[in-house]
């Protein structure tokens, strides 16, 4: 055991990066698996490469990466302090909810609106998220678990009302009503709206904290060492909770952002389907939460999955592909770094 | 109480328990050499598609039985190599289990089926249930154990068996040593990586048992992501059970009458998507309440920030380990 790791800590800097040798490995992988499957992995790469960085199609990039990006952070946060949120998806469709249902009822302009809608959304949904946290600091709940556990319950109740109670009478889906014109996040030009600009603030806010802060440092610190942050003067449990409430904050607010800048109303399983909140959080697991590095991941992420659609498209070939490279290339990492750690 | 419990609550119970259990017991399996395996979810997953595989291709039950444990064992070699020999975080295994698993079996099922969403096919044999006619009148364990696919027999015999070798065996003493003392155990001649490997396969396999139940058990159908929380929740069971098959299995059985109830408010007229939740509100519940009492020894108070990063140091056994790893992840 102790061969292994001395023999890979020798030479670090002949070392290829482990990130672009997971990707090569996964590609490998996925490539065998397209093959097998019957259809030609060079053309379904082609297609996804085209499909996600050529010039017409890097506005749907970015427009599937705002949430993405978003939930990546939700993640990243979280990681940065050794701490693991898996409760995203119901954070998400809390901030959601809340997104769709406030400007129905709440009178004024527009833009005030929206904003009140927004905040309530990250504030929600951040309290949401500190229960978790609040559940290990006084009952010694992992929050691991109870965080995940808790995002069922979350989706239930938000679907029952989007199906019953505020369900919409115009069309019978399972969706609320429209949100009204006013309240609803423009579009700038393109695929830029104004959450797309929104997450690109907290992305930017996200590291000047991680990198500028005590509030960051004492995060680096206990991702590092919990104890000796403890023992440091950081109030852990106040941390946690602080810190499970931005992440959730987040996640409500891509889940208002979504419904008020695409969708302009809560449809029931519509922010789950595209699993944003696993992405992110693998997207986040790729760098281990550093979140500039977080962000690039999320954006490639977002290019792979936005590729996928035009292979789909193109190839037939079933663009669930994306998810399997994704999981692979976390796969490899963690046994990589796995290899070069020492041990205890 | 007698238009709750009746008949069909304990039979559906009983039917929502076994693969829970099954995956729980390779939990238990798991975690007693130290291995956390959080990828419950995902091999139970590859088992429910290998069997409907399996099923559709033999024409038999059987024949998907097999296929599932196969397939779930060949799924679980990156567990086994990759939390031991690779010695890569159990946690973000796992979890990049989980997720593998969720988008393998999605491309497989539209490459080898060419459908997306579920696949059924009258080719698919179930398992069917095995009736036992005297049994059946019989109240609580009859109603229970009355008509039951054999993997509920073979659960519950397992539950049995894994008790009996993990505290009467030598090998099971072994097993316990290489969670909870390695290096005892090694000086001991105790090869610690093959212990666990081993076990994480034999555990995988079981875990192939628990997705033949869920994709052959009831109706003959896989859909994606059937799993749908439960290996979870059995993870969740090897926490609050400690690593013991027997207080394990007391969690599944709570977990699988919760999962029944909702079953049950369900044909009494309120929305699934609030009946669906019961079995999680019932698994928080008990979390809460069993850490609640584990935690409540008092303690120093330079101590307790300590303790909440790291909860459940009390904890006996390889349940120190569980908590430990379910609560903190090494950020490097």
């Amino acid at each position: 055991m102790n061969g292994r790791a001395r023999w890979t800590a020798t030479s670090p800097r002949l070392r290829p990066p482990p990130v672009l040798l997971a990707i090569l490995f996964s590609t490998l992988v996925g490539g065998a698996l397209v093959l097998v499957s019957g259809h030609n992995p060079l053309r379904a790469y082609a297609e996804i490469v085209e499909g996600s960085l050529s010039l017409d199609s890097l506005p749907d990039t970015l427009n599937w990466a705002t949430p993405l990006v978003g939930m990546t952070l939700v993640a990243a946060i979280p990681l940065r302090g050794g701490m693991l949120n898996l409760g995203g998806d119901g954070q998400l469709v809390i901030g959601g909810l809340i997104g769709a249902l406030l400007p129905l009822v709440l009178p004024g302009p527009g833009a005030l609106v929206s904003i009140a809608a927004l905040a309530a959304a990250a504030f929600g949904a951040g309290l949401y998220a500190t229960l978790a946290a609040w559940g290990e600091a006084r009952h010694g709940v992992p929050m691991l678990i109870s965080s995940l556990l808790l995002s069922y319950p979350a989706v239930g109740v938000t679907s029952y009302l989007a199906r019953f109670p505020f369900r919409d009478g115009a069309t019978g889906l399972p969706q609320t009503a429209m949100v009204p014109t006013e309240a609803r996040l423009h579009a700038l030009s393109g695929a830029l709206s104004a959450g797309s600009l929104l997450i690109a603030a907290i992305a930017v806010a996200a590291v000047f904290v991680d990198r500028r802060t005590v509030a960051g440092y004492e995060l680096r610190m206990r991702g590092k060492n919990p104890r000796f942050a403890g023992y440091g003067g950081v109030r852990l449990e106040r941390q946690a909770i602080g810190t499970m409430f931005a992440s959730g904050a987040i996640a409500g607010l891509v889940g208002a952002i979504v419904v008020l800048g695409s969708q302009f109303r809560f449809i029931d399983g519509a922010l789950l389907t595209p699993a944003y909140t696993w992405s992110g959080l693998m997207a986040a697991l790729l760098v281990r939460g550093e979140p500039a590095g977080a962000i690039l991941a999320g954006l490639f992420f977002a290019a792979l999955q936005t590729g996928g659609f035009a292979m789909q498209r193109e190839t037939s070939v079933p663009r669930v592909l994306t998810l399997v490279l994704q999981a692979i290339v976390i796969l490899f990492l963690a046994m990589r770094q796995g290899v070069g750690r020492r041990s205890p | 109480m007698s238009v709750i419990f009746t008949p069909f609550l304990f039979q559906s119970a009983m039917q929502a328990i076994t693969p829970i259990l099954l995956a729980s017991l390779a939990g238990v399996l798991c975690g007693r050499v130290g291995v956390f395996n959080l990828a419950l979810e995902g091999q139970m997953l590859v088992g429910a598609f290998a069997a409907i595989v399996g099923s559709y291709f033999t024409h038999s039950a059987l024949g998907g039985v097999a296929a599932a444990m196969a397939g779930a064992v060949a799924f679980s070699l990156v567990l086994a190599y990759g939390a031991t020999v690779f010695r890569g975080d159990p946690v973000v295994i796992g979890i990049g289990m989980n997720l593998l698993a969720s988008g393998l079996t999605a491309y497989l099922l539209r490459g080898t089926f060419g459908v997306s969403g579920a696949f059924s096919d009258p080719g698919i044999v179930g398992l069917g249930r095995i009736a036992i006619p005297p049994l059946i009148g019989v109240p609580v364990l009859g109603w229970a154990f009355g008509r039951q696919s054999a993997l509920t027999w073979v659960a519950w015999a397992l539950t049995a068996l894994v008790s009996v070798v993990l505290f009467k065996t030598p090998v099971g003493l072994r097993l316990r040593g290489v969670g909870e003392e390695p290096d005892a155990a090694e000086t001991l001649g105790v090869d610690i990586a093959r212990y666990r490997v081993v076990t994480v396969l034999v555990a995988g396999a079981l875990t192939g048992l628990a997705g033949a139940q869920l994709s052959l058990g009831a109706v003959s159908v896989f859909a994606e992501d059937m799993s749908a929380g439960r290996g979870w929740i059995a993870v969740v069971a090897v926490m609050l059970g400690r690593n013991n098959p027997l207080y394990v299995a007391a969690a599944c059985v709570l977990f699988g009458f919760a999962d029944a109830l909702s079953i049950n408010l369900q044909s009494q007229g309120l929305p699934n998507q609030l009946t669906d939740i019961s079995p999680y509100l019932a698994t928080l519940a008990a979390l809460v309440i069993s850490h609640r009492r584990r935690t409540r020894a008092p303690r120093p108070p330079a101590e307790v920030a300590a303790a909440s990063a790291s909860p459940a140091p009390v904890a006996t056994g390889g349940s120190t380990l569980d908590a430990d790893r379910g609560s903190r992840f090494r950020a490097d």
